[in-house]
């Protein structure tokens, strides 16, 4: 019985998390969606410059852009963007990116 | 259930997992579908919306209607112009996102009846859509030109704003231009597409100009009381890399044209030229007017920010150019991508019967070429504010170049190529 009660216990707190996991991811992807224009979709570049950030190290990326931010690292652009965004939006992005599989972007197709 | 027990990092690998695989998979299962979207124009808005609808949410079937046959960057054009690029550099396919599930229709389409939830086409087919997204792009407002009423007026002073027949066609006649002639530019008053564009087409020119007819001369007869951005790095290239090439006037708006006289008629002065350019004002596309989405002074289409849905029409989303630009906003193709994927995640959302996130962020980033291997940039950053229901400029974030470099002309061609991908794979 007590076994039961745990169970019910665990759906329905299962039940109720999800919905706000799923929000949170909605967010950070929003957030980092932001990114894919200069980094490739999901941080996976076409190739050279900017660079991929699919699957880089969570703690590394969170760190490259609280350094362009603070202007610890040089940068042309990154210090003005990495500015228009809160620590926590940082920690998402970060992660984010650190989650998705590394691999290069297709480029745009070309005509035949 | 072990849900609750899953991080959030867990959580989000599983889902960017989840969309990997089904993006491998290729195309759209028949059955079951989440909802129908109609994308309305394949460039940098509605090209990317119809991506990254299909991309995260494969269960929904997405129609792209566009009426050229290939995708013709406006960024990188005037590289074309200055011979530093080709056309081909900035002519791409739309088999990626066939590919990818989503429907291609070449076609133009005409209104919008909201009330039947149809796309109506000039080939006289009807789409029926559960959302509908609308990124037209811009129209040329020709009638406050007298002379460029006509097509044949339009077909000889050329505004080169949308990339494509009309970039050849000026490049041509700079080809064409003599030794010692002048090139003509005339720029419309804010706000128009690509602020920065008209400027970086003054430098692309003045380096074929100074490579092959270095006697030539370049007047900008600016409709604006001064340089509408990134002015100090502009600056910097037509007083250095061109010093004494460029003529600049600024409160110069056109009356008309006197194409035989190949004159720009000023209210007080006329300014003769060999090749003579001018960009005319521009208003949200015919379909956005047709469908009753324009809101602001007979020219641009306003949204919600935080879903780019229109405030005048429920159930269609407006992108791009054609929207009436929040606060600093550029028309720019790096905002209309940023609009693509706002977007995009609220109509998912939305078909899904999901929360839509009003935390929403964008981000710009134009680059301008002062030569063929030195650019520059200005870019944003931009959060929704729920107190003023729009999306406002970060404090502190955002800015220009210190200088114009080619390390940036790197970052600049790595921005297309990505952005390019991003819109069309």
């Amino acid at each position: 019985m007590r076994n039961v009660m745990t169970l019910l216990v665990a759906v329905a707190a299962g039940g109720l998390a999800q919905p706000a996991a799923a929000a949170d991811a909605q967010y950070a992807r929003s957030l980092a969606a932001t990114c894919f224009a200069c980094h490739g979709t999901d941080g996976r570049s076409v190739g050279g410059v900017p660079p991929s950030l699919a699957g880089q190290n969570r703690d590394y990326l969170l760190k490259q852009m609280q350094e362009f931010r603070d202007g610890k690292r040089p940068a042309t652009i990154m210090h003005q963007h990495a500015k228009g965004y809160t620590d926590e939006q940082l920690n998402l992005i970060a992660a984010y990116f650190a989650a998705v599989l590394p691999g290069p972007a297709a480029s745009a197709p070309a005509v035949k | 259930m072990s849900s609750s027990r899953i991080s959030r990092r867990e959580f989000i690998k599983w889902t960017a997992a989840g969309a990997g695989a089904t993006a491998m998979s290729g195309c759209a299962s028949m059955g079951g579908s989440a909802g129908r979207v109609v994308v309305v124009g394949g460039g940098y808005g509605g090209a990317t919306a119809a991506k990254f609808i299909k991309l995260w949410a494969p269960d929904i079937d997405v129609t792209l209607v566009e009426p050229n046959q290939h995708f013709i960057s406006c960024p990188i054009s005037n590289l074309v112009l200055g011979g530093n690029a080709q056309m081909g550099d900035i002519t791409f396919s739309y088999e990626g996102l066939r590919s990818r599930g989503i429907r291609v229709v070449r076609d133009s389409a005409v209104a919008i009846d909201a009330e039947k939830r149809q796309v109506r086409l000039a080939g006289g087919d009807s789409l029926g859509y559960d959302r509908a997204i609308v990124s037209p792009g811009i129209e040329f407002m020709f009638d406050q030109i007298p002379a460029l009423k006509s097509t044949d007026g339009q077909n000889r002073i050329l505004h080169a704003w949308k990339a494509g027949a009309q970039t050849v066609a000026l490049r041509n006649q700079l080809v064409a231009m003599r030794d010692g002639g002048v090139y003509v530019l005339q720029i419309p008053m804010a706000p128009y597409r690509c602020p920065p564009g008209p400027y970086e087409r003054v430098c692309q020119v003045a380096d074929y100009l100074k490579k092959t007819k270095p006697k030539s001369k370049i007047t900008v007869l600016d409709s604006n009381p001064d340089i509408m951005s990134k002015k100090g790095l502009f600056l910097a290239a037509w007083n250095g890399l061109y010093k004494d090439m460029i003529d600049y006037r600024p409160n110069s708006e056109i009356a008309d044209v006197d194409i035989k006289g190949m004159t720009v008629k000023l209210q007080f002065d006329n300014v003769k030229g060999d090749v003579i350019n001018v960009v005319p004002a521009q208003r949200a596309a015919d379909v956005a007017v047709k469908s009753g989405l324009v809101t602001a002074n007979n020219r641009w289409c306003g949204v919600d920010w935080t879903s780019c849905e229109s405030t005048a029409v429920k159930g269609v989303h407006v992108l791009g150019d054609a929207t009436l630009s929040a606060s600093a906003m550029p028309k720019s193709g790096s905002m209309a991508n940023q609009h693509a994927k706002v977007c995009a995640a609220a109509v998912v959302a939305l078909l899904k019967g999901q929360p839509v996130n009003a935390d929403t962020m964008m981000m710009n980033t134009c680059y301008s070429f002062v030569s063929g291997d030195s650019a520059m940039h200005v870019a944003s950053v931009h959060r929704y504010d729920t107190a003023q229901k729009s999306i406002l400029p970060v404090k502190g974030s955002g800015g220009v170049s210190s200088a114009a470099s080619s390390a940036e002309a790197a970052y600049a061609w790595g921005w297309a190529r990505n952005i390019w991908a991003e819109a069309l794979t």
